[in-house]
């Protein structure tokens, strides 16, 4: 299989310019959806039902207190019922999930993440993929996108402790967002052939083979918001390389445009929300420039080190310019949904997936936790930029103080060590290594793939890896855990002690964070930041096995 | 204390209405708009064999209607095939079953790898009666999801003469049939021509008969 660079630079100009019409507007709705004093009739008998009160401003430790809350809730309720699934209803004769399967599995789907350490079609019936799994999709990504406007929310007000509510931010982020979008996603690609039933069909095969049953399910209405919310938890084990998630090259380029299709939105929101579009499109252009030239990298770095041949983990109908973007964009997003086996791309390929991770997934992110994973990496750029020029550093009137900087600081620390340290223990204990089969550096980088997947709340995988063993079940789930809300817990934090602040009026001296200058710096700082912390371990991994072999 | 209580409380009743709402109603109206609007796709693009004595042939075409006679798969899926009246899918990790799927997950410098194309390559050449060196790439590795029932107009063309002699037709007849389960314009710029063997080995039947 070879790279078709016509078709390829084809599907990335499509991609640009349908995100290019599209991200104003829908980021003019994310905006209205956040900003808006009116609640929908559906959204009144939520907050009844749910016993909330939806005027209740709540600062910022209260809403840290209901991510939290949900979250455990989350997650118990995602444990007890898949351990319970041999007695419930629509398990399709399944048992209930082993113990460290259902624990790690929890946690993947309650933190976004949505790793995978158990094969769908011999664990799940239909009821826990679609009243618990696919619930997830949607609620995981709702809490990113929570938080990215909380954030934003402190930045713009001032001298108050109010971040929003929690609760109100999560039912319009459900209701007026993702379930429209999804609906009409997934009945599109139900159209393209994904499949959407309850109840598989024997057949006979041509071969004359009898007993075969063609499986069935409620996948297109679990695909599209796997997609949309940047989840990215297969239906089936082969994901979106599985011909009933994604049968053909045009559903392949339609997810991936669901998946880019929120984060490249928000940066237009937040613009809108600040007051000041310049500041959107700043942050858009850096996460554009990211992707298109992580993507054009990872075309060439498949085709170039195609060895033997392209061919192995590949589907035939998607080839190699539908598998680099989909690549590409699921290890940019907090995705990690695959079309194409990660695991035997070339070293270099898989490498690069893994430094797209690396970067803390923001170009664009995934929903919510890429932008304000941009906006952390904007408020170092402002500092750093401060030190040069020998200014207090702001942010959009806001003084970034000694407080500001710690949390900022310990937000870009937090990811690495658990990635590193995940990596480090994993390897330094012979029965945990031995879950990488692999020899040498390939082994190295599947260990590597997984905590840095995990830690990222990617959730895309080197196949090779077994990771339902008690041992690394708990520690990806450790990883996963702290590596969604430790960042979670300081973007708060964040946001409230901005809002309490003075807003301060721009003067000459202020550095401003919108221009090519800013946006350049910005992508200096992010790329510089990622080299520094991670190239060591990329050299012992896939750099060692690309460059040696 | 109870503050908190009361969150876990909020958070349990909101995580209830949400299960009610995209747990059961989304997917339940996402299956009825797709028996609406495309319900071949929707139950999975079962492909029939033309119930007996009806005159039409089975061919590629998916069609969603019940009691068309028996179902013989989906076009979407590779099946297993022995003989040589058979064009063959691409390597499976999981034999073909679509009870599971799966990709090897090898790495691209692994020897287990190397060892099964080299394998393969063999095993096709001896099947085909040709140069090991003529059979391309994607007939001797495994596809990401092992139900993948394409491969690439090169291993079709590879597998007609052999095919053609089997069911005693001529090799322009099988040339035809593979023309005809070929992937569209459009689809090959896309990705890459893609030859599904699934209808085409259900087509191949129907022509002998």
């Amino acid at each position: 299989m070879d790279l078709n660079v016509l078709s390829f630079a084809t599907q990335v100009g499509i991609l640009l310019v349908l995100l290019a019409v599209l991200h104003q507007p829908l980021g003019a709705y994310l905006a209205r959806t956040f900003t808006s004093h009116r609640d929908l009739a559906a959204e009144r008998g939520f907050y009844r039902l749910a016993g909330v009160d939806p005027t209740a401003d709540q600062r910022w430790t209260i809403y840290l207190r209901s991510v939290i809350a949900f979250t455990i809730v989350s997650i118990l309720a995602l444990y007890l019922l898949q351990r319970l699934q041999g007695i419930l209803p629509f398990n399709q004769g399944m048992a209930g999930v082993d113990p460290w399967v259902a624990m790690n599995t929890a946690v993947s789907f309650a933190t976004n993440t949505n790793w995978q350490t158990y094969a769908p079609e011999a664990t799940l019936g239909f009821g826990v993929q679609m009243l618990l799994l696919a619930v997830q999709n949607f609620l995981s990504a709702a809490v990113g996108i929570a938080v990215a406007v909380a954030l934003i929310r402190g930045i713009t007000r001032s001298q108050t402790s109010g971040l929003g509510n929690f609760w109100v931010d999560m039912t319009r982020t459900v209701l007026r967002v993702l379930l429209p979008i999804s609906v009409v996603g997934a009945v599109l690609l139900v159209v393209g052939g994904v499949v959407q039933n309850f109840s598989g069909t024997p057949i006979t095969t041509i071969a004359g083979q009898l007993g075969q049953t063609v499986p069935g399910g409620p996948v297109a209405s679990q695909e599209a918001i796997k997609l949309l919310g940047t989840n990215g938890g297969g239906y089936f084990n082969a994901n979106s390389a599985h011909p009933f998630e994604n049968p053909n090259a045009f559903t392949s380029l339609f997810e991936v445009f669901l998946i880019l299709l929120i984060p490249s939105a928000l940066p237009a929101a937040y613009g809108r929300m600040v007051g000041d579009k310049r500041q959107g499109y700043t942050v858009l252009t850096v996460m554009a420039a990211f992707w298109l030239i992580s993507t054009t990298l990872m075309a060439w770095a498949t085709a170039a080190g195609a060895g033997v041949g392209l061919g192995e983990g590949f589907e035939q109908r998607l080839g190699v310019a539908p598998s680099s973007i989909f690549a590409t964009a699921t290890t940019l997003t907090s995705t990690g949904a695959v079309n194409v086996a990660h695991d035997s791309l070339p070293p270099l390929a898989g490498g690069l997936l893994m430094l797209n991770m690396m970067t803390g997934e923001v170009a664009p992110g995934g929903v919510g936790s890429g932008l304000y994973g941009m906006l952390v990496l904007a408020i170092i750029t402002v500092f750093i930029a401060g030190l040069m020029v020998g200014r207090t550093p702001e942010f959009l009137g806001k003084k970034i103080g000694a407080k500001e900087m710690k949390l900022v600081a310990l937000y870009i620390l937090v990811t690495p060590a658990l990635v590193l340290a995940g990596t480090a223990v994993t390897v330094a204990i012979p029965d945990l290594a031995a879950a990488a089969p692999a020899a040498g550096p390939h082994g190295f980088s599947e260990i590597l793939y997984a905590f840095t997947s995990a830690a990222n709340n990617n959730g895309s995988a080197f196949g090779g890896i077994t990771s339902s063993g008690p041992g690394l079940a708990t520690l990806l789930a450790l990883a996963m855990l702290l590596g969604r809300m430790l960042p979670i817990v300081l973007v708060l934090a964040l946001a409230g002690s901005l809002a309490q602040q003075r807003k301060i009026p721009v003067t000459a001296g202020t550095v401003h964070t919108h221009g090519p200058l800013f946006a350049t710096m910005l992508g200096g700082v992010s790329l510089i930041l990622t080299a520094l912390t991670y190239f060591p371990a990329l050299a012992l991994g896939p750099a060692a096995e690309g460059l040696v072999k | 204390m109870t503050s908190y209580l009361r969150q876990l409380l909020t958070a349990a009743r909101f995580l209830l209405l949400a299960t009610l709402v995209l747990g059961l109603a989304y997917p339940v109206v996402v299956f009825g708009l797709g028996q609406v609007l495309a319900p071949a796709q929707a139950n999975g693009s079962i492909i029939r064999e033309a119930a007996p004595g009806s005159g039409a042939s089975g061919t590629g075409a998916s069609d969603g209607a019940a009691g068309a006679g028996t179902a013989v798969g989906s076009s979407l899926l590779a099946q297993p095939v022995e003989g040589h009246e058979f064009f063959y899918p691409r390597p499976s990790a999981v034999a073909w079953d679509p009870a599971s799927s799966s990709a090897s997950n090898l790495g691209p410098n692994s020897p287990a790898l190397a060892e099964a194309i080299d394998a393969s390559r063999a095993e096709v050449a001896a099947r085909e009666n040709v140069d090991p060196a003529a059979v391309p790439i994607d007939a001797v590795t495994a596809s990401g999801s092992g139900l993948d029932p394409d491969i690439s107009p090169a291993y079709a063309a590879l597998q007609a003469p052999r095919v053609a002699k089997a069911n005693g037709l001529s090799e322009a007849q099988v040339n035809e049939l593979i023309a005809h389960n070929t992937s569209g314009p459009l689809e090959s710029f896309l990705s890459q021509p893609a030859v599904n063997t699934t209808t085409l080995n259900l087509a191949l039947a129907a022509l002998a008969k």
